[in-house]
């Protein structure tokens, strides 16, 4: 299998926080989703892929080559969104046309004028004008029109309303129908990631927690509601994390299938968010030096 | 092609897409040679994952419905009628044993059983 990007013990110090021996591989065609909480090490990660950051270890490949990002005919074809739009403010949509024809020898106007009418961007208005989710649908469209292969997107979804985040999924999926682009984004927004996401990155204080495939995520974990006398029976194996009310216990599990057959128990798929919550809960209690 | 994806059903998305294709061949919607859409436009149109498309169409071809052709893309396999027989004696079986596993939870002996099934098979 071809890897678009690949991480291999990223780790990187700073006072009161540590990135710890990162280490995965996002497959070439598919969208990778990037969750954990503030201040996990998402932007870290990503800031170190890009190079954008000096690492004190670990080695880094993109587009299959060592440090791509140093490399200007790698990082001509990784668009890159961040949370904040960084566009002066007096630039209408040519102005940002010219430049960028002039920072990418592969920008391709056509293409970005065409994803700013289709996002209705107006072309009378400088980008001051422009709303949160406008100036973010104009850096997707810069982003997109340099034959980008990988996309790289921090946190640029939230913020913005159901409708806008829709029609960027819906545009993530448009970019992977080709099946050498890959979609690699963070977000806190779980549902969006547990729509399209191929695979699940989670990372919390600095650690990848798990890296795993979102259907068997999904499929594989449950949510056993029940009493406290019936959660300590449950195979100790099989708990990932617990949750206790006054009135019951939640426990979240994996080989949830095992439990199905049980009628005593009450079974729920686990969302994304629940699988989080628990995990990054659990993360806490224990201090895994 | 119409593929109605459910979300608050039990069944894994993956197995909701073979389902419903397999159904589709078995009852001629779909005819050998007929092309499917490719994995990456089904995940788009029905907004889920290719993961999951990828995984339906793997079982669909592991299964015998289907063939996947590099770069052409995948295509109704020519029925083999064997195969055919033998998913529907699959379901037969399925509704059978549901049928047997509710009369013993009714206390119904296998005598009674087999005289509601043969009265069945009379109706018809």
């Amino acid at each position: 299998m071809e890897y678009a990007i690949e991480v291999q013990g990223l780790t990187k110090r700073y006072p009161g926080f540590t990135l710890d021996n990162v280490s995965f591989s996002v497959p070439s065609g598919s969208i990778v989703g990037f969750i954990g909480e503030n201040g996990a090490g998402k932007s870290t990660t990503i800031k170190a892929i890009l190079d954008l950051i000096h690492r004190d270890q670990g080695e880094i490949r993109l587009l299959g080559k060592k440090d791509g990002a140093a490399f200007p005919e790698i990082k001509e074809q990784i668009g890159v969104v961040f949370e904040e739009s960084y566009f002066p403010d007096n630039l209408k949509i040519a102005d940002v046309n010219g430049i960028m024809k002039r920072i990418f020898q592969n920008w391709e106007s056509e293409k970005f004028f065409s994803y700013c009418h289709r996002f209705e961007l107006p072309d009378k208005k400088s980008v001051k004008e422009f709303s949160r989710g406008m100036k973010m649908k104009l850096s997707i469209a810069v982003a997109l029109s340099h034959q980008t292969r990988l996309l790289i997107f921090d946190e640029a979804t939230s913020g913005l309303d159901p409708v806008v985040r829709n029609e960027i999924l819906d545009i993530f999926q448009e970019f992977i129908q080709e099946e050498e682009h890959t979609v690699f984004l963070s977000s806190h927004i779980t549902s969006d990631i547990e729509r399209i996401s191929d695979y699940i990155l989670l990372i919390h204080r600095g650690r990848v927690l798990l890296f795993e495939n979102k259907d068997t995520l999904l499929y594989e974990y449950g949510i056993v509601r029940c009493t406290p006398e019936q959660a300590a029976r449950l195979e100790p194996s099989q708990i990932i994390g617990t949750r206790s009310s006054q009135f019951e216990t939640e426990v979240l599990v994996r080989n949830a299938g095992r439990l199905r057959e049980r009628e005593d128990l009450v079974l729920d798929r686990a969302t994304l968010e629940e699988i989080l919550l628990f995990t990054v809960k659990d993360g806490k209690g224990e201090e895994r030096e | 092609m119409d593929i109605i994806i459910s979300n608050s059903s039990g069944k894994p998305i993956y197995e909701q897409i073979t389902s419903q294709i397999k159904g589709m061949i078995m009852n001629g919607t779909l005819k050998p040679g007929d092309p499917l859409p490719s994995m990456r436009l089904l995940a788009k149109e029905l907004r889920i994952s290719v993961i999951t498309t990828k995984r339906a169409y793997e079982e669909l071809e592991r299964d015998g419905f289907i063939t996947t052709v590099v770069g052409k893309g995948s295509f109704v396999k020519e029925a083999d009628q064997e195969f055919v027989r033998e998913e529907r004696l699959k379901a037969v079986e399925g509704h059978l044993q549901a049928a047997v596993d509710a009369a013993r939870q009714c206390g119904m002996e296998e005598q009674e059983v087999v005289e509601l099934v043969k009265l069945l098979f009379e109706e018809m």
